[in-house]
Order: structure tokens, then sequence, then C-alpha cells
């Protein structure tokens, strides 16, 4: 006891010492003036190489050039959301973002609460009514939508063009609506550059583990490899793992999905289907900026460079100059409109 | 030693007035100082932690007081996460004092959640509101009491390791219950239930203005109710009686005539129905459906909570108040230090006070032996 008495008196001490310290460049909370922007994170938060860093790309980039002050706050458990979403709307933020379609009710109800801040929801999930038309969201709030089966329809061209083969392949991770743009956008640049080509599709499973089963994103990419596919496309997770997993066994090409995936397995990445998360965040800090932001469903295709394939020095020698020209011919045919991709079976 | 009463404490001479006051400011210090050198630990351990990252830490302490019991709306959070962690936190303190390790409130809550949302789903949109309620958290109790059933059985009949099947459980009940919301139950694009039709628990806010925009609702009370059943059920019934008993020494409970097997068992699925209960915190209270993952780990820290507590039921609300504030500040000072600090702090709690416990070193010990 006497020991422990001693010990606690030590440690308040030292805690009464170190509270009075204050390092050279220690912050300030930031208030008022400026372009000041929140952006709260989906579980899993920062270093998911996928949406959330996306987001924090696209800050890094507003704080870069639009001279933003941005905070972020990564959110623990279920009620962390809207807390965190109502702690950066309370302290008068210019434009609070969440990431990810989970913030969906929680930026509604803030975005009632608070008209005067601006709010954007990363993959906000539109809601329907009755009668299947969609509710338009709060005035201050803009939805941020991606056109994935733009993408989606320029790496299927791509793996058409390269993939040597008359089969191609596609693995899912959760059969759902969402899942099917990408594989019904891919389908489609296969068949706009290879007609009798044939999409072997597969999906890893119907539950959200779909997305976190590499096991199975293997067992289902070495079964397509096997049938005589040389490149396959998955819109899966980490699911996806696997698949770039059984493209190193096998020697074939894999094609990533939402970020650049090239590190997952180097000379075996085709190429990857990205979502310039980055684009859409920036694009609506630098709306606030200009004051003129509106809320609404916006959507990132092609055009806004919202969706897009990698091509830089890691993949440069996988895709020869003429099968670059044509894929950018037909990007630009989405662009103006006279190719029109299917979103949905 | 260890603060419990009851007929297996060392028999004790009469004592008289000073010895007995020497003994009770000796118990007194037993039970206080181990948490207070805790806290003594994690305040100095987080101000190194926020010194490194480049802040100041008096700056950063007073954020997290701000945003927590600064106001109401603060209050308001740490009390709703509180109202979530006392249920998990007593129900793995009321294994522990049957002796079982219930390593599976996070599964149980999850049940229980769903249980909640399911009553009120089918129930129909007019049913009186406190009838709704009663059902609805009963549902919550009776589905969180059926996860806890099987370890609770498993152990009573063949004598499996609760530890090992609470823990499966958990796997078990969080993916079948993904599959059926994400398979069968859920609105589209979204990975919840339809709103509840009844049960609904009013927020604390729709009666006191101040709380408006937190979490907090009234399953408070729901739950306050629950902590007060579960010390009178411990501490004045003969079952409760029984279970500590069979919780510090089996084989002398059974030759006082205890029913073991039975004990495990009622003490494992009550522990699962007190969990389960945990469930309508978010469900009835906050949300209006169930969420897939809602749980969010609030099962697992209830162990940390129950050896915070040292399972007695006043000392679980204590500390689950203490890691809510930890969790709800972890969100206010976010903008100047990485959330990962607050996590790491909950872990330097738990080992102070496992070091510091004694109860902690005979269940070590105890392990050790089995």
């Amino acid at each position: 006891m006497r020991r422990l008495f001693g010990l606690l008196g030590v440690l308040l001490a030292a805690h009464l010492v170190l509270s009075f310290v204050r390092p050279e460049g220690a912050a300030t909370p930031p208030v008022g003036e400026g372009l000041d922007i929140g952006i709260v994170f989906d579980l899993g938060g920062r270093g998911d190489k996928s949406f959330n860093d996306g987001a924090y790309l696209g800050a890094e980039r507003a704080m870069r050039e639009l001279g933003a002050r941005v905070r972020f706050v990564e959110p623990g458990e279920g009620s962390d959301r809207e807390a965190g979403l109502r702690l950066l709307a309370a302290e008068g933020m210019d434009l609070v973002i969440g990431v990810g379609f989970i913030f969906t009710d929680d930026l509604t109800e803030l975005a009632n609460e608070y008209p005067n801040v601006a709010f954007a929801g990363v993959d906000y999930a539109v809601t329907v009514d009755r009668a299947g038309n969609p509710v338009a969201p709060p005035a201050n709030l803009a939805a941020l939508k991606f056109r994935e089966e733009q993408g989606s329809f320029l790496v299927g061209a791509l793996a058409a063009l390269v993939g040597n083969s008359k089969k191609l392949g596609f693995i899912g991770g959760m059969d759902s609506p969402l899942i099917h743009k990408f594989e019904v956008g891919y389908a489609a640049g296969v068949k706009a550059v290879c007609p009798d080509c044939q999409v072997i599709s597969q999906y890893a499973g119907v539950t959200p583990e779909a997305f976190r089963n590499p096991g199975r994103g293997k067992e289902l990419a070495l079964s397509a490899y096997q049938q005589g596919v040389n490149v396959i496309y998955h819109a899966s997770g980490s699911t996806g793992l696997g698949v770039f997993e059984a493209a190193r066994t096998m020697q074939k090409f894999g094609i990533g999905v939402d970020a650049d995936q090239f590190n997952e397995a180097p000379g075996f990445v085709l190429s990857s289907m990205i979502k310039r998360v980055d684009n859409a965040v920036f694009d609506m800090i630098a709306r606030v900026k200009d004051e003129r932001f509106e809320g609404g469903v916006y959507q990132y295709g092609l055009e806004q460079d919202g969706v897009g394939y990698v091509y830089d020095d890691n993949n440069r020698a996988l895709i020869p100059d003429s099968v670059r020209a044509r894929l950018e011919q037909l990007k630009a045919d989405i662009i103006a409109g006279k190719i029109i991709v299917p979103s949905s079976r | 030693m260890s603060g419990h009463t009851g007929a297996f404490a060392e028999p004790t001479p009469v004592p008289d007035a000073t010895a007995r006051a020497m003994r009770r400011r000796a118990a007194l210090e037993e039970a206080l100082l181990p948490p207070l050198v805790a806290l003594a630990v994690i305040l100095v351990a987080g101000d190194l932690l926020i010194l490194a990252y480049g802040e100041a830490p008096g700056a950063v302490w007073r954020l997290l007081a701000e945003g927590t019991w600064g106001n109401a709306y603060g209050i308001g959070q740490v009390l709703y996460k509180a109202t979530t962690l006392t249920c998990t936190g007593l129900a793995v303190a009321f294994a522990l004092r049957a002796g079982l390790f219930n390593i599976g409130a996070e599964g149980q809550l999850a049940a229980g959640g769903f249980g909640a949302a399911l009553a009120g789903l089918a129930l129909p949109a007019g049913t009186p509101s406190l009838v709704a309620i009663v059902i609805c958290v009963g549902a919550a109790a009776l589905c969180g009491g059926a996860v806890g059933a099987v370890p609770g059985v498993l152990r009573a009949r063949f004598g499996a390791h609760e530890v090992i099947v609470t823990i499966m459980m958990n796997f078990i009940v969080l993916a079948l219950l993904n599959y059926v919301v994400a398979a069968k139950l859920h609105v589209p694009e979204t990975l919840h239930t339809p709103t509840i039709r009844a049960g609904a628990v009013p927020r604390l806010a729709s009666s006191i203005e101040a709380f408006h925009g937190s979490a907090a609702s009234w399953t408070i009370v729901i739950v306050a109710a629950a902590v007060i059943g579960v010390a009178w059920y411990l501490f004045r019934t003969r079952a409760g009686f029984e279970l500590r008993a069979v919780g510090l020494q089996p084989a002398a409970a059974e030759y006082g005539g205890v029913n073991v097997p039975r004990a495990w068992r009622n003490a494992l699925m009550l522990s699962g129905a007190i969990a389960g209960l945990g469930g309508v915190n978010y469900v009835l209270g906050y949300k209006g459906y169930y969420e897939d993952g809602f749980a969010g780990g609030a099962g697992f820290l209830g162990i940390a909570v129950a050896l915070v507590g040292r399972n007695h039921p006043l000392g679980v609300v204590i500390a689950a108040l203490f890691f809510a504030t930890l969790s709800q500040g972890g969100l206010a000072i976010n903008a100047m230090v990485p959330k990962q600090m607050v996590d790491v702090l909950q872990g330097i709690v738990i080992l102070a006070v496992a070091a510091a416990v004694p109860e902690v070193r005979r269940l070590v010990r105890q392990a050790a032996r089995r």
C-alpha cells in the first residue's frame, strides 16, 4: 500500500510538470476566418488504400492549392459518425464531408439541422420513395456519386485488347447492384472492342464478408485462369488480393479497382480502374471556396476526371501505343455521348 | 483480501472499534488506490504520447474535458456510450463472479440488438409504447441469453471450456446476423434493417432540451434497473450466493450442496441476457434499426470494463463511464492527436489495473492451474 501511495505521488507530480510543457509548433485549434473543412472518415480510416486515403489526398491538395484548413475525425463505433459530423458542423466549418455510403442517414439529419453549413457525402446513397423516384438530398448536401461503369468500360476494352484470349474474367465481391455496375460496364467495354469475346463473371458471396475473403478470391481467380482467361478485373475489396495472388501464381494479369493496385503484385497488375475520390473532394472544397457550392447529386464520370484507368511508368510496357490510342478514342466517345455505358443488368 | 463478503470469507475475531476502523480504512485504500494509480499512469503516459506527437498536453487534456463533461451534449454522448458499456461490462463481471470468462459479449450484444429490432418490426405500428418497449427489451435479453446459453449448456453438460466456446460464438453470431441483414432484411444500398414500427425509446433530448443532438436516451433507465437487479441478485438472493460460491471455490460449493453445472449454465445464460440488453441502447434508443456492426467492439471493451470495475456492479458503472469518457474524448481531441492515442491509453489502463488488482492476480493463478 505504502509503495502504491508513493507511486501515485510521483506520477501526479510528473503529470503536473508535463502538462505545462508546450512544445514548439503545437497547434492551436483553428476557429473562424478562412476556409475550414472537416472530414469524417469511414471506419477503418486512413491507410485503407482506397476511398479514405483518396479523400485524404484530395484534402491535402486543397490545403496546398486552396489554403484550406482541414480537420479529420476518425470515428470508432456507430454513434461516432454522427458525433464527428456534429462536432465539425457545430464548430462552424464551411464544409463537412462524410466518407462512405454509411454516412447517408447521419448526413441527411445534420444537413437539415445545420442549414448554413455545406455537407458532402462520398458515395451517398440517394434514397428512393415508394413510387421509385429518387428523393433529393437537402439543399445544402452534395451527394458525390461515381460513374464506376465508365471506368470499368475502359479497363474492359483494355483487357480484351491485350488479353490475347476470347475469355475475360470478372470477380465481384458481394453480389449486389453496386457491384453489378462494375461488371456491366466491364462487359460492355469488352464487347465494344471484341464482339465475340465472353466474360466469365463470378462473385465471392452475398454478404459483405465477400469483400474480405482473399482465399475465396484466389480460388475463383485460379478457376477462371484455368479456363483460359488471361486477364481478370476484380471489384471485391480485399478479396481482390487473392486475385492478384492467383495472377502471380499463374503468371497472368489482374486489374485493380478503386485505387492504383500496382503494388499488390508488381508486374501482374495490368492496370487499375481508379475512382478519383480525391478529385471529387477537391472539387467540392474548391466550389465552397468560390461560393458556387450547391446541394444535389453530383456524378463524377470520365468527363469530370472522377473515374479512369492507370497508365503510367509501371504498366506502360504492357500497353502498346495503339491500344492506348484506342482507349483514349473510346473515352472521348463516352464523354461525347456517342457511347452510352449501361450501369445495371 | 479480495473484498468479498459471505460464508467463504476468512473467519474474523470479534473486532474492537479501532481494529474495525483500521480494517475499513485498509479496505477503502485497497478499493481506491489501484484505480487512482491507473489513472495517474494514463495521465503521464498520455502526456508523453501527446508530447511525442508535438502537441501541448495541457491543451489536449483541456479539449478532452470540454468535449466530454464540459457541456450537456458531451455528457449525453458519454452517457450513451457508457450505457452500452455498462451492459457488456456487467455481463462479463456477472460471469466472472461465477468463475467463468465470457468473451462472447460482442456477439450477445449484437444478437440482443437484432432481437429488439425484430420485435420492433414485428409489432403493429399502433402498439402502446410501454408495452412495445417491454416486449422489445425482453426480446433483446432473450436473444442475448440464447447466445449465452450455448456455452452455458456446453460447459455444464460436457465441460467445454467457456472461453473457447464464447469466442467462437462471436464469429458464428456476427456472421449469421451479417448474412440475415445483408441478404434478407436490409434497406437497399445500406446495411441496416428498416426502422422499427414500435418500441422506440425517446431520447433524453425529448425531455431535457440541453441534451439536444446527443445519442443518449431513456434506455439509460432500463440499464440502471438492470444494474440494480444484478446487484440484488448477486448479493441478496440464494441463487446469487450460490453463483459466487461456485466462482470462489467450485469444489467447496458442491460439497455445500450447490448444483455447480446448473450454476455455470445459469451464469452464462444470464450473462448473455445482460449483454443482449445493451443492444436496446443503439436500436431502440438511438437509430431505430439494427445496423450490421453496430456493436463496434463494445462487447470486447466490456471485458476491460469488468476488470477495471472489479466485478462489482457499481464499479462496472464507474468503469463504463470512464471508458466512455475516453472514447468520446478521443473524438474531441482528434483534431490535435490521432485517435489511436486513445486506443493506446485504453490498453495502458487495462494493463495498469490488471497489474494492481488482486482479483486479477488470483484469476490468472487459477487459470494457470486449470
